[in-house]
């Protein structure tokens, strides 16, 4: 029997690849060759989707990208017994986007069914698990301490410390949340592992209920990824049927329960007090810290809410020791970050590296430059909220402390890529205007400090008293960053300001 | 005048699931699912199973962008508007978009047949623009493609009355 994969991702799907599967599947009939498809994750390798392989005695073969109507060109040159012809692209591996690459969390995504459970253990999957469940809980904990592990959320907080304060509170029922509204534009790593690898973050979570003594999580997903929603809950139904959530994991005795519940649009349900009102059936307003989610969290019980990357890491840490974790990256920037290219680039996707590697690298050597063919004009990093960064500010390192002396953010790795048609007043205006939809209206600097944001700017590109404005401008963005009660507030500045001192020359200058 | 939903399935629903957790996301979830928006008419029950006030039910519905408060078009179609799709066009798509349809961004068209929504963020930001129609995501959507996706819509529609 021949093995054909087709991802089932979002984007693969976006491109066409529901069609591409029916078409190989009809075709394969016509003329009698016996297949079976297997709907894996992607790879990340989005340029190339839809990314359709075959299984061969030599390892996979891929062909990319192919649309519905080269189908039967594929089946003409044979490509389902791996042979050469159009679209062919060699073995999956030896595609240097994939094989420059240093994948921990993506080491299984496309390559593994993502809802089967034997599959997963066939790579190496749950033997964290097994290993945790041999262990005190005070003894997991020091093992992500020791690992270094960061939340990949956007604060790269350690993740140990945050466990050690739940794990340290008295007996009593505890949470783990995982924060899975990822509303970052230019970011989609979360997406892809919770559609390609949903159980590698399962496995994750349970480590993380048996470190604190935490009897139920809940993946808080946003409600625009409709394909991850359904490839999870297929995939906890799965480790609920091969006894590994329930109360009793894997023959232990050990209990954790896990289900997915659904955001509804709102980006600030991304901050991580908001979520919890959220996930309490109320509005995601922000809540005023102290008290921390680890003392006070989730109905007022102690939590652990950390976001997808940072909980999945976890399982790659307990299969393969903190020490070969910390082995990766620099500094206090340990492990690897899943970098996002998107935007105006030639070959986006998930470029995943330890820390330390340089943006300009990854944009000329992966992402190819721009799509249109045009020179760089701007380079946004970390989201919405993140700084603009020029041309020549590109060779900064790929780390946590590089970008904060930088006065910008990794945060959770997105990188957009605008070209030189780009204004980046309007970019600007758009980053206070995004505040003004999303803001959750608790705090003044953020709910009205953005509207008048929108109105100085316009004023600027007016010409209406422009240098005054832009002091207005900048006293604004000063109450905005150090009177907000989180970081949408706080920290929409950053695009604004980075925009002015960089391209002072679209703002009339 | 008769309501445009079902009473009794509201009730199931609520009944369902007023014993979980932060029942209110999933009950409003599960009530938009079935009756394409969140009547107004179903917010005192909604409160009484959950002893909230009916101030409070309103609140979370006007809160999220997810949930609407009155009937929608046939179709949804949703706009990504944020940095990732602007870099690759959205700004344009979005102007051919409400030109081609006579309809703003948060309307619904004259005809009854399309709500354009603006989104920030598919999580499809490698091949943007994005549009999302129903829950089906589409990638690189240019002015004719977006054209081509909406007659498609049209199409389907006959196809499914014939």
């Amino acid at each position: 029997m021949i093995t054909v994969y087709v991802p089932r991702d979002t984007t693969a799907c976006a491109l066409g690849a529901d069609a591409v599967a029916k078409a190989i599947s009809t075709e394969a009939s016509q003329r009698n060759i016996d297949l079976q498809i297997v709907r894996n994750g992607s790879r990340g390798l989005f340029w190339l989707e839809t990314l359709v392989e075959v299984a061969t005695g030599a390892g996979r073969v891929a062909y990319g990208p192919v649309n519905a109507s080269d189908v039967a060109a594929l089946f003409d040159a044979g490509f389902y017994e791996g042979k050469d012809g159009t679209l062919s692209l060699g073995l999956t591996e030896d595609i240097p986007y994939l094989k420059n690459q240093q994948r921990v969390n993506f080491v299984r995504a496309g390559i593994t069914d993502p809802l089967s459970v034997d599959d997963f253990k066939a790579h190496g999957g749950y033997e964290g698990l097994d290993r945790a469940l041999a262990m005190q809980p005070q003894a997991i904990v020091d093992e992500v301490k020791e690992s270094g592990l960061r939340g990949r959320g956007g604060a790269a907080f350690p993740a140990g410390i945050k466990w050690q304060t739940v794990h340290d509170t008295p007996p009593q029922q505890k949470y783990i949340v995982c924060n899975a509204d990822e509303g970052d534009s230019g970011t989609f790593a979360d997406r892809l592992l919770m559609e390609a690898d949903p159980l590698q973050l399962i496995e994750g979570m349970t480590i993380a209920g048996l470190a604190v003594g935490a009897t139920q999580g809940y993946i808080y997903l946003r409600s625009e990824y409709p394909k991850a929603h359904t490839v999870l809950k297929a995939a906890l139904a799965n480790a609920y049927a091969a006894g590994y959530l329930g109360e009793n994991i894997a023959g232990s005795g050990k209990h954790f329960d896990l289900e997915v519940r659904l955001g509804a649009g709102a980006y600030i349900c991304g901050e991580e007090t908001s979520l919890l009102e959220s996930l309490e059936g109320k509005r995601g307003m922000v809540r005023a810290k102290p008290p921390l989610p680890a003392i006070v969290g989730l109905f007022g019980q102690p939590t652990v809410i950390n976001n997808v990357l940072t909980l999945a890491s976890v399982s790659g840490i307990f299969e393969k020791g903190a020490a070969h974790y910390k082995s990766l990256g620099v500094g206090r920037s340990t492990g690897t970050l899943p970098m996002q290219l998107a935007g105006n680039i030639k070959r986006g996707g998930i470029v995943e590296l330890a820390f330390g590697s340089s943006l300009r690298s990854l944009l000329e050597d992966f992402g190819g430059g721009t799509l249109s063919g045009k020179a760089i004009k701007a380079v946004q990093v970390g989201g919405p909220l993140g700084a603009y960064l020029p041309d020549a500010a590109l060779d900064i390192s790929l780390d946590y402390e590089s970008f904060a002396a930088a006065s910008a953010m990794l945060g959770h790795g997105g990188v957009v890529v605008f070209d030189e048609s780009a204004d980046m007043l309007e970019q600007a205006r758009f980053a206070m205007e995004f505040c003004v939809v999303e803001s959750c209206g608790k705090c003044t600097p953020c709910r009205i400090g953005s509207t008048r944001g929108v109105e100085v700017i316009d004023n600027i590109r007016e010409g209406k008293q422009r240098d005054d404005n832009l002091i207005l401008l900048e006293d604004l963005c000063d109450t905005m960053e150090f009177g907000s009660l989180c970081a949408m507030g706080g920290l929409t500045p950053f695009p604004v300001r980075s925009a002015i001192k960089h391209f002072p020359e679209d703002f009339g200058g | 005048m008769t309501p445009a939903f079902d009473q009794a399935a509201i009730d199931d629903i609520i009944a369902q699931h007023q014993e979980l957790p932060g029942a209110l996301l999933p009950i409003l979830h599960e009530i938009q699912h079935t009756a394409g928006y969140v009547p107004a008419e179903t917010v005192p029950a909604i409160a009484t199973a959950l002893s909230l006030s009916r101030a409070e039910v309103h609140g979370v519905i006007s809160f999220y962008h997810h949930f609407h408060s009155v009937p929608m078009g046939e179709n949804i179609v949703q706009i990504c508007r944020a940095e990732a799709c602007q870099a690759v066009g959205a700004r344009e798509l979005e102007k051919h978009a409400t030109a081609k349809l006579a309809t703003a961004l948060g309307a619904t068209s004259a005809d009854g047949k399309i709500s354009l929504e603006p989104v920030y963020c598919l999580g499809n930001c490698a091949c943007g623009p994005s549009v999302q129609i129903g829950d089906e995501v589409h990638a690189r959507v240019t002015p004719e493609r977006f054209d081509a996706l909406i007659n498609e819509l049209a199409t389907n529609k006959q196809e499914a009355k014939s």
